[in-house]
């Protein structure tokens, strides 16, 4: 229990230092946001002018303060021009990432645990550095380039999908289906590549320990071992890997989302960032911050339930 | 196999190399004069790999995109080790609250995807070389940090530490003679690993416009410019990412390759 109220102030401060962070760093310098609107020819009085409308002319802690405040209570702030609440141009975003994050760390998983369990069995043999090679290769693909690849085969040559854009699962299942394939496998392959590489040592770690020589000493096949002893151990020390990975999936989406055109969480922060809209950079930017740190945090917590014994320890 | 990654490692990044070093006094082609009439040929013995939209040829811009992907691998890694070096050194020598609290801060950008730093900064001051530096290089000192604190408590247990501190010799020589040489290995290694991860961050950043403006060739940009004439011209992606693949799977290979190397007792465990 103490472990678990650690972590969640830990998570806390995390929070604190990251939300400090991105708005020091849109607010750093002054009339930021309005010289933004405005464009650079705009004149120094109508800047300060402008300031003053937005109250930007306000000390810059008490601004912060307000804005935490907000963002507390599910107000990520509002666009000065057009007064756009950020969480109104989030939400509709969100279905298409949390699909292409979600089915991609779900492809991920399937394929590294057994690809990993293969890797650590036969680590001595060609077939098993066969695997570790592949994922090595994989590891140095950027995910934009794997992204192009696919599309290259399977929507420029073989014609079966196709290479950009997105129906929502509403309107045509089907059609939603094949728009997600591409981005999904892009996704899904690039962090596998990773995952391999860590489920691989865990589970040498695991073949090297006690428990499982006396499982097989007493006729367990090595497979059953692995499977009844192996999993739950190695799962300590992959949900730290698979975590880091979830976050990183989160980032590797606005990738993905640009690739393939997607209307995502993604494309809206870009689309931001070249209309230099700060108010929603600034907002969208800390949401996904705090989705990465809400997912470590809820990580770490879960060591708990794969290992009884750090429950004791705390 | 051990020799195999070290000597692969060498052998790809040496490749990288001698490609940037290439590009500095010859290319084959004008990197950035457009030529309309030599549009999207395919590969020939003039254009060994073919031209793209503008008409370039693609394997110039290819040797000057080396250059684009080392320098901002050199700077933002040599960014990060000068800010996290000392940190991590002081951190394992003083220990207690000073290593508390680098730890912690370290823990705090660490957690900060690099990418989301680099979009905030794109967003203020507008994507260009310096900004991506300045974000890859941030995100990677918590690396340099931990690694250097490692070393450094490693370093600290032993007797000639103990000997020179018991002689008089004070805290910063000691760290400058006795921990910095006994830990620039774990910083090798380190270094390596962070430049692949560089490499792969500034191509990512290039792609999405938000790094090194267009008009210079990088990897990235190269790519996101394939993109448009992907069906036409399918070839042209291919070069631009096998390039990065190589230069980060070299670095990857070197740096695991140092680290078996250097620790042997890490040999029987792969």
């Amino acid at each position: 229990m103490a472990r678990v109220c650690k972590r969640i102030a830990v998570f806390a401060i995390s929070w604190l230092g990251a939300s400090v962070l991105v708005f020091f760093t849109i607010n750093a310098l002054p009339g930021n946001v309005a010289e933004a609107i405005l464009g650079t020819d705009a004149t120094p009085e109508r800047v300060a002018e402008l300031s003053a409308e937005l109250g930007l002319d306000r000390p810059i802690w008490v601004r912060y303060l307000e804005w935490l405040g907000g963002v507390l209570h599910g107000d990520l702030g509002t666009t000065p021009l057009g007064h756009y609440q950020v969480s109104e141009l989030l939400f509709p975003k969100l279905g298409v990432s949390l699909w292409l994050v979600g089915l991609g760390m779900l492809l991920a998983l399937v394929i590294a645990l057994p690809a990993g369990m293969f890797a650590a069995l036969r680590r001595r043999r060609a077939s098993g550095v066969a695997v570790s090679a592949l994922a090595e290769v994989g590891m140095a693909i950027p995910v934009f380039w794997g992204g192009i690849m696919l599309v290259l085969v399977f929507a420029v040559w073989l014609r079966w999908l196709p290479a950009n854009g997105y129906v929502p699962i509403t309107t045509n299942p089907a059609s939603w289906a094949s728009h997600l394939v591409l981005p999904v496998l892009t996704l899904g392959l690039v962090q596998a590549a990773v995952l391999i590489r860590y489920v691989r040592s865990a589970f040498i770690e695991v073949l090297h320990e006690d428990y499982f020589r006396t499982a097989r000493s007493i006729g367990w096949t090595q497979f059953r071992a692995l499977i009844r002893h192996g999993l739950r151990n190695a799962a300590v020390s992959l949900s730290t890997v698979a975590g880091l990975q979830f976050a990183s999936a989160i980032v590797g989406a606005i990738v993905v989302e640009q690739v393939f055109t997607l209307p995502g969480v993604g494309s809206l922060l870009l689309s931001a960032v070249s209309t230099r809209d700060l108010v929603v950079v600034q907002g969208v930017v800390m949401f996904l911050v705090a989705a990465v740190l809400v997912i470590n945090a809820l990580v770490d917590i879960s060591y708990v339930l794969f290992d009884p014994r750090q429950r004791s320890r705390a | 196999m051990r020799r195999f990654q070290l000597w692969a490692g060498t052998a790809l990044v040496g490749l990288v190399v001698l490609a940037a070093l290439l590009s500095l006094v010859w290319t084959p082609y004008d990197p950035v004069q457009v030529v309309p009439a030599d549009r999207l040929l395919g590969p020939s013995l003039a254009h060994p790999l073919g031209t793209d939209g503008f008409g370039i040829d693609i394997l110039s811009r290819l040797l000057v995109g080396a250059r684009s992907a080392l320098l901002v691998g050199v700077v933002s890694v040599g960014l990060a080790a000068v800010v996290g070096v000392p940190l991590g050194v002081l951190a394992g020598m003083r220990g207690g609250w000073v290593s508390e609290l680098v730890m912690r801060i370290s823990d705090i950008v660490f957690a900060f995807p690099a990418l989301l730093l680099a979009i905030l900064l794109a967003a203020v001051y507008g994507g260009s070389t310096a900004t991506a530096m300045v974000a890859i290089g941030i995100s990677t000192i918590p690396a340099f940090a931990r690694t250097s604190r490692a070393g450094t408590l490693e370093v600290m247990a032993e007797d000639y530490v103990l000997a020179a501190r018991a002689s008089g010799t004070s805290a910063p020589t000691t760290a400058i003679r006795h921990v910095l040489p006994n830990i620039v290995q774990f910083i090798g290694v380190q270094a390596s690993v962070g430049f692949a991860t560089a490499v792969l961050a500034e191509a990512a950043l290039s792609y999405l416009g938000l790094g090194t403006p267009r008009a210079v060739p990088t990897w990235g940009g190269m790519l996101r410019d394939s993109q448009d004439t992907l069906f036409t011209a399918p070839l042209q992606a291919l070069w631009p990412g096998l390039a990065i693949a190589c230069a980060v799977l070299g670095f990857n290979l070197l740096g695991d390759g140092l680290r078996d190397a250097l620790d042997p007792r890490l040999r029987e465990a792969k």
